[in-house]
């Protein structure tokens, strides 16, 4: 028997309309892996199995009619669960949302599915994709599958996860900060994060609106690229997307100018600085320039990040008082104030730390000292940023500054892991797009590097992360 | 002691087709409740606001009909509370602060003669939703319902400078922004609460009190007069005016303190994320002031100079766009404009009663059209009917809806008094009456017989005098 769950999207889609296996025989071996390697991991919050198989069936019957299916035909995604998908459960992994069912797709999920993407499961992450570990999330944490005793990055740990398991070959996530990269780096498949408006965010749960995007992860260069075509472009229903409808290729080699960000080296632990190196000497082998540069601007990046993030989601998470959707908790006998601290305390504790902290920098008096230098803040980086893609075509670092740690070892202290976000949170608050890509192995925990580019230039991107690729030959999927 | 008033007003634009961020209808009355609703404007999780630009346009129509700059870029603001009417807990809105502005600003209203009011600022956002309360009152209701079907239809607030120091002249301006949202064609302002209005009055100096809950304009006015007294009578006996929301009681025509907890709310505002600044630029700017359609007044203007009206009978026109219009429609079907004006507005308006004055819409309750306005004029005019006979006739129309020349017509017959039309009568009755009329010849107490037959054909509308007359006459021939 074939092994089909190990199949990359291009093979999945070319078998299934070549009929060299059915849809159906492809996701039933899917959800017997996924049952086997779930209590493992624990990458899905809902197995949409039923309607996988459905779908599946659904999509063989039209390529024996001999009708056109789209590009991703029988590809199985999963979909972190703060991406709305109709009918089917939507938690953002917290109790305030745990029976909601959205009445419509996201954008980016209906692009999926028009292309011929079948919905495999919905994905863990932390509460409201608060978190860089997957361990704020009320369905439990879930578990890096090269280490089920380490975290496997976050907020979109679930995807990444359920990616690198083989429990389906591509996955949507979002990131706000690093958590499409994160996760990413830590499983060792590839996560990309698009420029700020390439995507429609048309469905995705606000936790900060200005600096999140949609992101795909698969195990390859190719299979993101295959993702991005399907959802990148112009929404009508999302303000903030650009007017476009780009085509990318995956797998050119090309003479790129890639600065290496010094002051993300240094600050990364040894194994992984090793790795970066070695990166660029590959890059350099096969025809690209490297040399070291300076950003500079660095200094306030991960306060000005969190002070915007923070008071985005105050706002963004009000609508949560359990009014018109949420939990069961009988309004009879509450005020209106005194049922909204009810309902509310449904939130977790990094929910409320953020919200908390989030009301307060915008509060009467504060928001100038806070928020607007946050936003000046903001401003420079950019401007630096675009004064270096002047010189370079794309910037190279770690994407995390340590490897995988153990669950539980951070969680206790939320400014030890800010921290660890200094690396992907530029890419955010300037808007730019940034991919990790594995790049090794550090102690036997994965290493993926960051490559980060002008606005709009996800090509670059996806050219470098692709060369990086070809050169290291890294195995992306762990013995479970 | 120095008087300062001081308005907001609320107008929803009833004139765009959809709500201000969604694709929802902006007509929300009268639908079963939350049946006017979409995950945008419910506030579902990952929905995002989509900007209806018409709102814009019809914002900005306002603030240049105000006198008000309009900045070359706008803005919108999250202003956070947390109320039940809300479906996201926050109200997208704009906001004066960090060189951003809302749609209009720094305007000026000329009102009356020679009177004029400072408008601080003209903002866009959206309305929230309805509360529902069980009872009908706040005070004595154990549960609300909740109907989002209002919730982000497009709201204009038009905030004035405290300019006003008399009842009266609130009440005249009112009247004025009312006129100028009806000539824009930006909201029908006789929709229930599409145009409501908030003050803020304080005396000598004092604390400044917010007056809520004003159902109507006439009631504007005599809120502030209640409240006038009642601050002036407080300081007159030397007690400290709070610095309080007060609402209007409709029932018995007074202000109180609102029950509802006063604290000092601290809105957040911060730039909506999801709805990028909209550059405006001059070029809208010019594009919208070409299609503003003739406000009150030019056309105030225009009816003093060109119909020849006065200026007072030329104000009581434009002060309602409905009965400028009622004017102007009866002018095209016949022209005589200081006639016919007179007719409007002193006759026609003197058959209306007070409560229906107060209405926004004056006719939509009567029959009376401008062709009936324009026929009875003519009829003054050709003699036809004298000045009192009109005035009859104009009471009857009013309500009927009949045309004058027909009422005339039946009044005038109501009393036969043509010698010929009455004698052709007369003759077919001593045709019929052979024998009736032999008896009145010799018995002349038996005429009443005959007499009585005529009235009979003509359904008593004979002229009894002319009647008897010419049968007295006839007999004896």
């Amino acid at each position: 028997l074939q092994q089909l769950y190990k199949l990359d999207s291009a093979a999945i889609s070319a078998g299934v309309r070549n009929r060299e296996f059915s849809a159906e025989e492809y996701v039933q071996q899917l959800l017997e892996r996924i049952e086997k390697i779930e209590p493992k991991v624990n990458a899905f919050i809902t197995v949409t199995a039923d309607g996988a198989l459905a779908k599946a069936r659904q999509l063989d019957k039209r390529i024996r009619d001999g009708e056109e299916v789209g590009s991703l035909a029988g590809v199985a995604v999963s979909i972190k669960d703060n991406i709305c998908v109709k009918g089917v459960r939507t938690t953002c992994a917290s109790k305030v949302l745990d029976k909601y069912l959205p009445p419509y797709d996201a954008t980016a999920a209906n692009r999926l599915f028009e292309a011929g993407a079948i919905l495999i499961g919905k994905t863990n992450l932390d509460e409201f994709a608060m978190g860089s570990t997957t361990e704020f999330s009320n369905k439990g944490p879930t578990r890096n599958p090269w280490d089920i005793g380490r975290v496997p990055g976050g907020s979109s740990g679930g995807s990444a996860a359920s990616v690198a398991a083989l429990e389906c070959a591509l996955s949507l996530g979002s990131d706000t900060g690093g958590s499409v990269r994160c996760p990413a780096s830590f499983c060792s498949v590839v996560g990309l994060k698009p420029t700020y408006g390439l995507v429609s965010r048309y469905g995705l749960v606000s936790y900060a609106n200005s600096l999140e995007q949609i992101g795909p992860f698969g195990r390859t260069v190719s299979d993101v690229t295959a993702v991005l075509n399907v959802i990148a472009g112009h929404d009508q229903r999302d303000h903030t997307t650009a007017v476009t409808s780009p085509q990318y290729v995956a797998g050119r080699d090309r003479q790129l100018r890639i600065g290496l960000v010094k002051e993300f080296t240094d600050d990364a632990e040894s194994g992984i600085k090793k790795i970066v190196y070695q990166s660029a000497e590959k890059l350099e082998s096969m025809g690209c320039k490297c040399e070291e540069v300076k950003v500079g601007a660095l200094d306030h990046v991960l306060a000005s990040y969190y002070t915007i993030a923070t008071a985005e989601a105050s706002s963004n998470l009000a609508r949560y008082d359990n009014m018109r959707y949420g939990f069961e908790l009988s309004p009879e006998g509450y005020e209106w104030n005194s049922y909204y601290s009810k309902a509310r305390s449904g939130f977790g504790e990094e929910v409320k730390r953020r919200i908390i902290v989030g009301t307060y920098v915008l509060s009467s008096g504060y928001y100038g000292k806070y928020y607007l230098k946050a936003q000046q803040v903001r401003s420079v980086l950019q401007r630096d940023l675009k004064a270096l893609f002047k010189k370079y075509d794309a910037l190279l670092g770690p994407t995390m500054p340590i490897v995988p740690f153990k669950i539980g070892e951070k969680v206790d202290d939320p400014l030890k892991m800010y921290l660890i976000d200094i690396d992907t949170v530029v890419a955010n608050l300037t808007g730019m797009p940034a991919i990790s890509v594995p790049a090794g192995f550090a102690g036997g925990l994965p290493v993926g590097v960051q490559i980060m580019a002008d606005d709009f230039q996800e090509q670059t991107v996806l050219d470098a992360a692709s060369m990086i690729e070809k050169a290291s030959d890294i195995r992306r999927s762990p013995e479970l | 002691m120095e008087t300062k008033i001081g308005l907001e007003i609320h107008c929803q634009l009833t004139g765009v087709m959809t709500k201000l961020f969604c694709a929802c209808h902006c007509d929300y009355r009268g639908r079963s409740p939350n049946s006017n609703v979409c995950p945008t404007c419910c506030g579902l999780p990952g929905t995002l606001p989509l900007l209806n630009k018409k709102s814009v346009e019809f914002a900005a129509m306002i603030s240049i009909a105000l006198g008000c700059k309009i900045p070359l870029e706008i803005a919108f603001y999250r202003k956070n509370y947390f109320y039940p009417d809300l479906p996201k807990n926050f109200q997208l809105t704009q906001y004066n602060a960090y060189g951003i502005t809302s749609i209009g600003t720094d305007g000026n209203v000329r009102y009356d003669e020679g009177k004029s009011a400072g408008i601080r600022r003209v903002q866009l956002e959206e309305d929230p939703g309805r509360l529902v309360y069980e009872s009908g009152s706040i005070e004595t209701s154990t549960y609300s319902l909740i109907d989002y079907n209002r919730a982000g239809v497009s709201l204009v607030e038009i905030v004035t400078e405290p300019d006003f120091v008399e009842p009266k002249d609130v009440r005249v301006f009112l009247d004025k922004v009312t006129s100028i949202l009806e000539h824009l064609g930006v909201c029908d302002t006789g929709l229930e609460g599409a145009v409501r209005c908030d003050a803020n009055v304080s005396v000598g100096g004092g604390n400044r009190v917010e007056i809520k809950n004003v159902s109507s304009f006439a009631d504007v006015e005599k809120a502030l007069r209640y409240e006038i007294t009642r601050q002036k009578t407080m300081v007159s006996k030397e007690i400290e005016v709070k610095a309080e929301t007060r609402h209007w009681d409709d029932a018995r025509k007074l202000t109180k303190e609102s029950r509802t907890k006063e604290e000092e709310q601290d809105y957040r505002y911060f730039p909506e994320p999801d709805v990028p600044r909209v550059h405006l630029g001059s070029s809208f700017i010019s594009r919208v002031k070409e299609s503003m359609p003739e406000l009150p007044d030019a056309r105030k203007e225009r009816f003093v100079a060109g119909h020849g009206l006065s200026s007072q009978v030329a104000q009581v026109l434009i002060d309602r766009k409905e009965m400028a219009d009622f004017f102007e429609s009866a002018l095209k079907v016949y022209d005589s404009p200081a006639e016919i004006a007179n007719w409007i507005v002193n006759d026609l308006m003197g058959l209306i009663d007070e409560r229906q004055r107060q209405e926004r819409s004056i006719f939509s309750s009567l029959k009376i059209r401008p062709p009936h306005i324009a026929e009875l004029a003519k009829l003054v005019d050709d003699g036809s009917v004298n000045r009192s006979t009109a005035k009859q006739i104009l009471s009857r129309i009013t309500e009927s809806g009949e045309m004058p020349s027909e009422v005339a017509k039946q009044m005038k017959a109501s009393k036969i008094d043509d010698v010929d039309e009455l004698a052709t009568v007369i003759d077919s009755v001593f045709k019929s009456e052979p024998n009736a009329v032999e008896d009145a010849r010799r018995n002349p107490n038996a005429v009443n017989f005959i007499f009585g037959k005529v009235m009979k054909a003509t359904s008593g509308r004979a002229d009894p005098k002319a009647a008897l007359d010419l049968i007295t006459k006839k007999l004896k021939e």
